[in-house]
């Protein structure tokens, strides 16, 4: 029963969805839309779910002091603090504002520490795309070497730079300046790679949607096959 | 064509090429029920994963298991929590621990139903703890930032990441890195593709993700959706063939007739969304 429900209105709806992009007839033609509102709203309950969950895992760790437990209580102290100032409009002019609006505790705190704290977090993309790089880019092999080539042109092409060192080149050798060998990188074997990738997803996903529409997938709801 | 119309022939195309892809579906899981042999090649990535729980279970350090940044109405988050299964009943035969925080509390609490099954298949529920699947947070980097302290501070023998994944796919693969852990990462995300395949020791590409519950479970209906799949690749090799076929004839006669053909084969896979 637990399993054969989920399952149930897995077809219904997985089924109703595909009938929705052919069929324009009433009630097909806002099929779509109703589903994600209603999607909209279990994830509502589910904010509940998570923030009750965050609550319960970092508490149990701060009332046992466990291993790093001070993460923990700044986690909760953290998710308190933003859920006051949240729930409560903390700091806004008025009930009608938003909880984001402008002067708000939130808003204020929200720019002031998480806003930093996230930008930082994505500037080290900056430092790991040169360690990665370097690892991947050391022409052991052929394919690494080949790597090292196309990924040197393609770098070389995108900067005022590459214009430069090859704008000697004449009019019947043009297709061999840096750019336009970048261009030719990026548009033809890459986008090919690419295409082929994404027919293969694109099946990837008509394939797995089938399975779950026929109910043939189904150890995500915890029905692992012998 | 009418709002009360109960058929759209705007989307005609769409629906006979669905129809094909279908029924081709439908036919090879009938064939693979019947007892037909389907030969499944070999998966590196996902041989790997074994490799990564007995590594860790030697090591004594626990298994990450990351399923991405999107919530259970996305086809990879479904995939990465079926794959997920699969190396639950591994940890739980090996006694290993495995950690697997989770960006969306729906997905928490999916990944839960499918870990405590896979424990149970193994026989070992005893081991099983709702402890093991917690939620962080939907913020992006809130999240990573969750995940890096998570493996420098117990630093993990083994970082699996399947699932759908966007910026941070490089911050995690190389953090993972950095603390020495076997990492196996699957995403059908091609502009990430790259950085797992820098980053990682194996990387499923694209459609690897979606075949992996059939090769992990190698049940015969799930084998057959395989076929399946290389059935779809066939017609989009044949559709592929015709098209450059049609037009270099096109250019090289500079036929009207051919031009006409042309344009209704394109038309044949325009969307008209």
């Amino acid at each position: 029963m637990k399993t054969q429900v989920p399952i149930l209105i897995t077809m219904i709806v997985g089924a109703s969805l595909v009938l929705a992009m052919f069929v324009p007839h009433s009630p097909f033609r806002t099929l779509d839309e109703h589903f994600s509102v209603w999607f909209d709203i279990l994830a509502c309950f589910a904010f509940v779910l998570g923030g009750g969950n965050l609550l319960k895992v970092h508490l149990r760790k701060v009332s046992a002091r466990g291993k790093d437990w001070a993460y923990s209580a700044v986690t909760v102290a953290s998710f308190l603090v933003m859920l006051v100032a949240g729930l409560f409009k903390l700091g806004a002019p008025s009930w009608d504002t938003d909880f984001i609006g402008d002067g708000t505790w939130f808003k204020a705190i929200y720019d002031a520490t998480f806003a930093p704290l996230q930008a930082t977090m994505f500037s080290l993309l900056a430092f790991f795309v040169a360690s990665a790089s370097f690892r991947a880019f050391r022409a052991k092999t052929r394919e690494a070497t080949l790597l090292l080539v196309a990924a040197s042109i393609i770098l070389v092409g995108r900067t005022p730079l590459g214009d430069t060192l090859t704008a000697w080149l004449p009019r019947p050798l043009e297709f061999l300046r840096i750019a336009n060998l970048s261009n030719w990188l990026l548009s033809v074997p890459n986008l090919a790679g690419q295409r082929a990738i994404m027919v293969g997803i694109a099946l990837g996903v008509i394939s797995t949607s089938l399975k779950l529409i026929l109910g043939i997938e189904r150890s995500h709801l915890g029905g692992v096959r012998e | 064509m009418t709002p009360d119309a109960w058929f759209n022939p705007a989307k005609s195309n769409l629906f006979v090429i669905a129809a094909i892809l279908v029924a081709g579906f439908v036919w090879s899981i009938q064939r693979a029920r019947a007892g037909a042999p389907i030969k499944i090649r070999r998966i590196a990535g996902l041989d790997a994963i074994e490799e990564a729980v007995g590594r860790a279970t030697e090591m004594g350090r626990a298994v990450l298991f990351v399923p991405g940044m999107r919530d259970m109405d996305n086809v990879q988050t479904i995939a990465g929590v079926t794959i997920l299964g699969g190396v639950a009943r591994k940890t739980a035969e090996y006694d290993t621990r495995l950690i697997v925080p989770t960006s969306r509390s729906l997905v928490m609490s999916t990944a839960r139903e499918a870990v405590r099954g896979a424990y149970l298949a193994a026989g070992r529920p005893d081991l099983y703890s709702d402890e093991m699947i917690y939620y962080v947070t939907d913020e992006q980097f809130g999240y990573v930032a969750h995940l890096d302290g998570v493996m420098v501070r117990q630093r993990p023998a083994a970082c699996i990441y399947m699932g759908p994944f966007f910026a941070e796919s490089l911050i995690l693969a190389e953090t993972g890195n950095s603390v020495g852990a076997i990492q196996v990462a699957g995403t059908a995300q091609p502009q990430q593709l790259p950085f797992f395949v820098a980053a990682c020791d194996y990387t499923l590409i694209g459609e690897e993700i979606f075949a992996a519950s059939a090769y992990l479970s190698r049940d015969p209906a799930m084998v057959g959706s395989l076929r399946g799949q290389d059935f779809g690749k066939l017609v989009a090799m044949g559709a592929i063939a015709a098209g450059v076929l049609i037009e270099t004839l096109r250019v090289v006669t500079g036929s009207v007739a051919l031009a006409s053909l042309s344009e209704r084969f394109l038309r044949l896979f325009a969307l008209n969304f």
